[in-house]
Formats: C-alpha cells, structure tokens, sequence
C-alpha cells in the first residue's frame, strides 16, 4: 500500500500529511517544508498522544523536507517518547537523515539557553528610579559643562565656530521665516476673530487692538516660534548628534581633540539665541498685521486707527516682556535637542527615540518656564 | 522519491547572468557581463574595491536593476516577473549583507524569527522554536539569543544575520563579504560554517569576498571582476596560473602568495 503511494506522491500531492493508525502506525506523507508546516500542526495537536506501547513512523511517504518539516517530525517523537511510547523510525532517506540529525544536533545547543531569571517588581521599581536618577545627574552634569565652556569661550572669542555658528543661524532662523510667518499670522486672525465677536456684543469694538496687541507680544508669538523652533531645530539636533553618536562621528571628534561640545553644542545654542528673539519679532509683526486684517474686515477699524490706537495701548514693556523670554527659550531648546542627541546609544532606534524625547521635553520646559516667568511678573507687577 | 520540490531549473545552471552593463551616470560599473552559477556550487565574485561585485549582487537580488542585459534565476528572467513571482523567488534566496543589517530594534531571536513570522502562519511557540535551531545550526553563542545587536560583537553579529538568511530554508544564499572585518580565525571559523551549512541543505552560495583565504578555502569556482568586465572565471587554481596581468597582481601580490602558499601546504 505505501509503495503505491509512493509513486504517484510526487505528482499528486501538494499537501502534508500525518496519519495514526490503531495499531501504532504513524504514517507522515507529502511536502514536509514550511508552506505546509501549519496545517501538519494543527494534524499534530489533533494526534492521540497518550498512548502507551509501540509507534511505528513511516516517512517513506515523504516528497520534501526542510528543517521545519524534520524539526516538527523530531518534536512529535519526542513528544510520543516522553508520553511512554517506544518509537522506530522507517523509510528515512538518507538527505533526510542528515536534516534530522542537524536538528537535533541544533537542539540540543538550545537547550542549554537557560530561561531569563524574571526580575520582580520591586527591581524594576527600583531600575526604573535609578535610571531616571542618573538621567537626571547627567542632564544637570550637561547643563554644567555648557556653562563652564560657554564661560571660557566669553573670554576667548575667538574659539567660537564661526562657520559652524552662522550655519546655524541661517537653517534655524532665516529658513524658518515662512513657516512662523505664516503660523504667527494665523494666530492673529484667530485670536482678531473670536475677541471681534466678543467687542462687537458690548460696542467695545477698537479694544481689539488691546486684545491681539499684548496676547500676540506677550505670550503668543513668543510660545509659538519657540514650539515651532523646538520641533523644528531642536529635533535636528538631536538626530543630527545621535547619528553622529552612532557613527562613531563623536568618538572621532574626540579622538582628534575637538570637543564636541564646542563644535557641536555652543555655536547652535549660540545661533538660537540669537535667532528666536528676532523670528520672534517677526511673528509679532505679522501676527499683529493678520489682527489688523481682521479688525478691518470684521469691525471696520482701519489701520490708521489701529496704529494709533497701538501705540498708544501697547506699552513697550509688554514687547519687551515677550522678546524677553526668548533667550531663555532658545538655550533651553538647543540644550535639550544636543543633549538628547548625545544621549543616543546603540542604533538607529535610539534616534529616534531620544528625536521624539527632545522635542517633547523641549515644548514641555518651554512652557513650563513660560508659565514661571508669568508667575515672577506678577509678583514684580509688570 | 527524492526529486526536488521545484524542479524549475533546466539543466543545473541556477543563475545565469548574460551581457549586464550598468552605468550610474557617466561612471560604467559592468560592461558586458555574464556568467553561469551551477547547482550546488560555491561561487565566489572576487575584484577589487570598487569593481562593481556587490553591484552585481544586488542586481542577482532585484535589489537594482542592471542598464542591460539579462539575468535569470530558476529560469525565469527577472525582468518578466510580476511581484508575486518575485516575492516567491526572494523566498528562496537568502542574502547575508556586509554588515549583517540585524533589525536595531530586534533582539537576535526575534530578528530571525521575522521572515518566518512574516512569511508563514505557524504558532508561536513554532517559530520561537525554528528560530532558535536556526541561530543554535550557525555557532552563535545560545546564552546571547536575547541580547540586541548593538550589543553584539561582529562575529556574532554576522552568525546572527546568517540565521536570519537561512531562516527560510533558501536554495541559494547570498553572501556580501562575509569575513571582512572578521580575524583570521573567527574568519575561518566562519568559512567552515558556510561550508557545514551547504553539506547539511544542500545549498548553491555566491559569495563576494577579497578575502583570499577564503577563496582558497571555500570557493568552487571564482569570477574576478575588474574594469566592468569579467577578468577571469574559474577555479582557484586556474586563475592563480592565468597570464592576465590584472589577475595575476590580485593573486600574487604579497599577500595572495601567502593565501596560496597557505593553501597548498594544507593540501
């Protein structure tokens, strides 16, 4: 009967097969490769394992075999032997032998693989601690080594990057002018639109000028360029300096005598601070102009009026208030983009991971020392 | 009863590489290149920097397309495949690239387990189980299987990433310099593997090295590739007795004469 099978196997079966008869036969037949490794699982855990006495297996019946196929085959006489069964092997060519004794071979080296040792949760409470500690030692360490080089470099100008600096000033700042541009403008005919709809309802119409004047200078144009600049610079550093990271470009740098942080970490701090004060400025001008727009269209205040009215409700403490804050932004956003970027290990994951940090701690400090700087001025009553 | 499951190919030619020009811009890399790769052989494409092997590589892989010319894997022209047919062919070869290029955010087991996970629907425990006969078959330290690869040596990131090749069982396996990088005993070690690996699945390999310990070592036949063409194509010992000025620098300089010396005495 098996010799029958044989010989129209190859041609007619493109399955797998795996049958157990009552007297102990388990006969395997067909194309024993990955393709059907599936459904030879499921005709295996449907298979009667506990059964005492003797199983035949006869896999003269078998067309193909890969490792799969003949790892699958060892596991289940395994199986049928730890259950008490004896188990003879039959019809076994010699190709698939070989693949037998492989696997076998193979899994015995895997077997000594110990099981990882599950940490309990008051180890991962306590890693989880630790490394948010010494997360926090190496920012504050980061921080300190900034102040002491820019320090030394206030009295040796000429240590400063130039290039590397006005680089800098051009990508973070002069290429980011369409886009706060655009963005600061928006805000504008946001804010001109819902104070017009509220002035409008108690006749307060030209007050509109008060509303967009000190939002826009004061809190808005400066909080947006610095989230727009954090997720646009700030996300560049840290993925610039963590694929250096990665390419052993820093290890290089070093190796060479150039400090990356003079190289990499001052001249970009530098050029923030001086570019988000003016893209700022920018975006207060445009912003203001997109409220004037609005204020034209919507309340029929013409830009002389506004004008006038600007300069004489706008003092030019609110402008400096906002312009103010943004230094103070700036070193906040380069610092954490080169820190997060220096912090990159290992692959091109890291990267990612520690791109996405940046720019999410970077809003997060951003705002948060906005909403100290409020605090501080009220207290000075400003 | 043994007939192989897809017996494609005519005659016992499995690749067959005909008048491949490949230019990128005005730089030509291959100009009128062929060759056969047989059934069952380790073929090596051995040249200089520069002289268009791993070029030729990637073309044999549908990773690039060549200017002109033809080439044909199984028979099939891969030109004339439709993405399943494609999708089938990278089924049956596997390819070990220079550097490994393990999946960063993968640990070694789950890096090999990928084709099979994306590529047949077995249980898990099945998977997890192949992975690990596969990544136990190439020598790789077991104790490391969950370690990531930045934290792999690069001898054990080349045996990981060659797991991840055979994963699927291949019928051809592709291998982008292997050794280099490697010192000379995990090199051998890792010439012995290629070696084990093909007696145990019957395994065609193309092989791209200038390591020419290597060569000596593991090679059926070599093509030397140099100035976009085929400068030599035969057995070790033909090319290191052939006249072209080219060859004979590449095989008799200071230290291809010790590779052959080395070879000889072992013989």
């Amino acid at each position: 009967m098996n010799g029958a099978e044989n010989a129209i196997a190859p041609m007619a079966e493109r399955t797998a097969r795996l049958t157990m008869t009552a007297d102990g036969t388990l006969s395997c037949a067909g194309i024993w490769t990955l393709d059907h490794l599936a459904d030879l699982e499921r005709q295996i855990a449907a298979l009667p394992m506990a059964r005492a006495g003797h199983v035949n297996c006869d896999v003269g019946a078998v067309v193909a075999m890969d490792t799969g196929g003949a790892w699958l085959l060892q596991r289940t006489l395994s199986q049928l032997e730890r259950s008490g069964s004896t188990v003879s092997l039959r019809g076994l060519s010699n190709d698939f032998a070989t693949r037998m004794q492989t696997v076998a071979q193979s899994w015995t080296q895997c077997q000594k693989l110990q099981a990882a040792t599950d940490s309990g949760w008051l180890e991962r409470v306590g890693r989880f601690a630790w490394s948010h500690a010494a997360n926090m030692r190496k920012g504050l360490a980061f921080v300190g080594e900034t102040a002491a080089v820019s320090t030394s470099l206030l009295t040796h100008a000429n240590r400063i990057r130039w290039r590397v600096l006005l680089y800098n000033l051009q990508v973070d700042g002069l290429s980011a002018l369409p886009i706060i541009g655009l963005l600061s403008f928006l805000m504008g005919v946001v804010i001109a639109y819902q104070g017009a709809e509220q002035l409008r309802t108690f006749g307060a119409n030209i007050f509109i000028v008060d509303l967009v004047g000190i939002a826009l200078l004061r809190e808005i144009a400066p909080l947006v360029t610095a989230i727009l600049v954090a997720g646009r610079s700030g996300s560049a550093y840290a993925a610039q300096i963590g694929t250096m990271t990665v390419t052993e470009e820093l290890d290089a740098l070093r190796s060479l005598g150039i400090s990356p942080m003079s190289l990499l970490v001052i001249p970009r701090a530098i050029a923030l601070v001086i570019a988000l004060p003016l893209l700022t400025v920018f975006a207060d001008a445009v912003g203001v102009f997109g409220g004037m727009l609005i204020a034209l269209s919507q309340l029929g205040i013409t830009f002389t009026e506004f004008l006038d009215r600007f300069e004489y409700a706008i003092v030019l403490r609110q402008y400096l208030i906002g312009i103010g804050k943004t230094p103070v932004f700036a070193v906040i956003i380069a610092l954490v983009g080169c820190y997060q970027g220096f912090q990159v290990s290992g692959g091109v994951d890291s990267v990612g991971r520690h791109t996405t940090i940046s720019v999410v701690q970077a809003i997060f400090l951003v705002i948060v020392t906005d909403a100290f700087f409020s605090i501080l001025f009220s207290w000075w009553e400003v | 009863m043994n007939t192989t499951l897809k017996p494609v190919t005519p005659a016992d030619s499995l690749i067959e590489v005909s008048h491949i020009c490949t230019r990128f811009g005005a730089a030509t890399v291959h100009d009128d290149v062929s060759l056969t790769i047989k059934k069952d052989e380790v073929f090596a494409i051995a040249g200089g920097n520069g002289s268009g092997k791993s070029v030729l590589m990637r073309e044999m892989i549908l990773l690039q397309r060549p200017t002109a010319g033809e080439i044909q894997i199984f028979g099939q022209n891969i030109r004339q495949l439709n993405p399943v047919d494609i999708a089938a062919l990278r089924r049956r070869c596997g390819v070990l690239f220079q550097h490994g290029a393990l999946f960063s955010s993968l640990n070694v087991a789950e890096n090999v387990a990928v084709p099979l996970r994306e590529h047949t629907n077995l249980s898990k425990t099945l998977i997890e189980e192949l992975a690990l006969l596969k990544i136990a078959g190439t020598g790789f330290p077991m104790a490391s299987v969950g370690k990531f690869p930045n934290e792999l040596s690069g001898g054990m990131r080349r045996r990981a990433a060659l797991a991840r090749a055979m994963a699927l069982d291949p019928e051809i396996l592709f291998l982008d310099e292997p050794t280099s990088g490697l010192d000379p005993l995990s090199a051998a070690g890792f010439d012995e593997l290629i070696l084990q690996l093909r007696e145990w699945f019957r395994l065609t390999i193309v092989i791209i090295t200038h390591d020419l310990d290597s060569l000596w070592r593991i090679a059926d036949r070599v093509a030397v590739l140099g100035n976009g063409k085929v400068l030599g194509l035969g057995s070790m010992n033909e090319l290191s007795t052939s006249s072209d000025p080219l060859i004979h620098e590449y095989f008799h300089g200071p230290r291809g004469r010790a590779a052959m010396e080395q070879a000889w005495s072992r013989k």
